[in-house]
């Protein structure tokens, strides 16, 4: 039992930093460009610019406001300690 | 079958797409997960690491034959391709912004030195005063033959985690275009080469250029993403698969731009000049 709801802790663990992680908007950016999709599946033009053009202004976004948070000490993001740490028993 | 080479352009260049999307983010994280079994081997002993890295390998291979499989033969190509596009989206873009981010100085670059000798110094601290965490299991550190069970665990999540992105990336690639058997193998590719440098060199790869491979793949797998997702929603692009280039060429000016741009946001330095700060 604790041997599955570990796996299953880990699993959503790897998801949650997976989907989430220090960059939340690029699901919102996901949710957006698919919604814009299924909108414009008419428009093959305008569907063909505009979804470039909204994953990149998210990119453009997300990074601005990262480089306010990479002004914060980087060690914690590349602290290799969970990985090299064997599991728990 | 999957592994034959179409004969027209567009599907060749859709191709040659995959197979270097996949080769490059195979590349880059194997040279991470290579860094973790190098200084388990060093620090506690070859043939554990060894053989912890290569049961992470064969359960990621056994992923991809149990999700991409039926993923191919039971989901609907359509809906596949929304999924597998909002995937690469999210994590393409992640790539990217972490490459800029990098690229512009605003964050510190991978350091796979610092990494190795973290680990190499924990693991060896470990040898100490912990061998035989696994409860039994664990051996001695270092020593001849019997298993180290810390070196294997080490190593095996090691591969198993950074594998796990590829895994993704071979799933959704391979299978969205149906050449799910073509993604895996370059992804095994990359594995042999990286493996092959790290044993000739026998240490860590801190001299690749891992953030130029990363920015790359970012490129690839975004492209690719807003592609799969426009398909898979009754998008037509003008030229089909042609189109990824186009997308290609687009991020590829986007990221040079970003990375312009933040570069000219970084804080002059008063003193001495440092084009990557420390934090």
């Amino acid at each position: 039992m604790t041997v599955l709801r570990r796996s299953l802790r880990a699993f959503g663990d790897f998801w949650w930093d997976f989907l989430i992680g220090d960059s939340p908007e690029f699901v919102l950016a996901t949710g957006v460009i698919i919604a814009l999709a299924f909108l414009l599946d008419e428009g093959r033009l305008v569907a063909t610019i505009v979804l470039p053009l909204v994953a990149a202004a998210f990119l453009l976004g997300s990074t601005y406001r990262g480089r306010k948070r990479a002004a914060r000490p980087a060690a914690q993001e590349e602290a290799p300690a969970s990985r090299v740490s064997p599991p728990t028993p | 079958m999957a592994l034959a080479w179409p004969l027209d352009t567009m599907h060749t260049t859709s191709t040659l797409i995959l197979i270097l999307a996949v080769f490059g983010a195979s590349s880059v994280e194997m040279v991470e997960a290579l860094t973790i079994v190098v200084a388990a081997g060093v620090s506690r002993g070859w043939r554990s690491a060894l053989e912890g890295a290569a049961t992470a390998v064969v359960v990621l291979a056994l992923l991809v034959g149990f999700i991409g499989v039926p993923l191919i033969h039971y989901v609907p190509i359509d809906t596949l391709r929304v999924v597998v596009g909002a995937l690469l989206l999210v994590l393409g873009l992640a790539w990217l912004r972490k490459a800029i981010l990098r690229a512009s100085g605003h964050k510190a670059p991978h350091d796979e030195d610092r990494i190795y000798a973290e680990t190499v110094a924990e693991l060896s601290g470990d040898a100490s005063g912990g061998a035989g965490r696994d409860g039994g299991g664990g051996g001695v550190a270092g020593g001849g033959k019997s298993r180290d069970g810390v070196a294997f665990a080490v190593a095996f999540k090691g591969v198993f985690l950074e594998g796990t992105e590829v895994v993704l990336i071979v799933v959704s690639l391979g299978a969205s275009q149906g050449r799910l058997g073509l993604a895996a193998l370059s992804a095994g590719a990359a594995a042999v080469v990286v493996a092959g440098v790290g044993v000739l060199v026998a240490r860590q790869l801190s001299e690749v250029p891992e953030n130029t491979i990363k920015t790359v793949v970012g490129v690839m797998l975004t492209s690719f993403g807003v592609f799969w997702v426009g398909e898979g929603a009754g998008v037509r692009w003008p030229g089909s698969d042609l189109a990824i280039l186009g997308l290609v060429g687009f991020f590829v000016l986007v990221t040079l731009a970003a990375t312009a741009w933040m570069r000219s946001l970084l804080p002059v330095p008063e003193s001495v000049p440092s084009s990557v700060p420390s934090s």
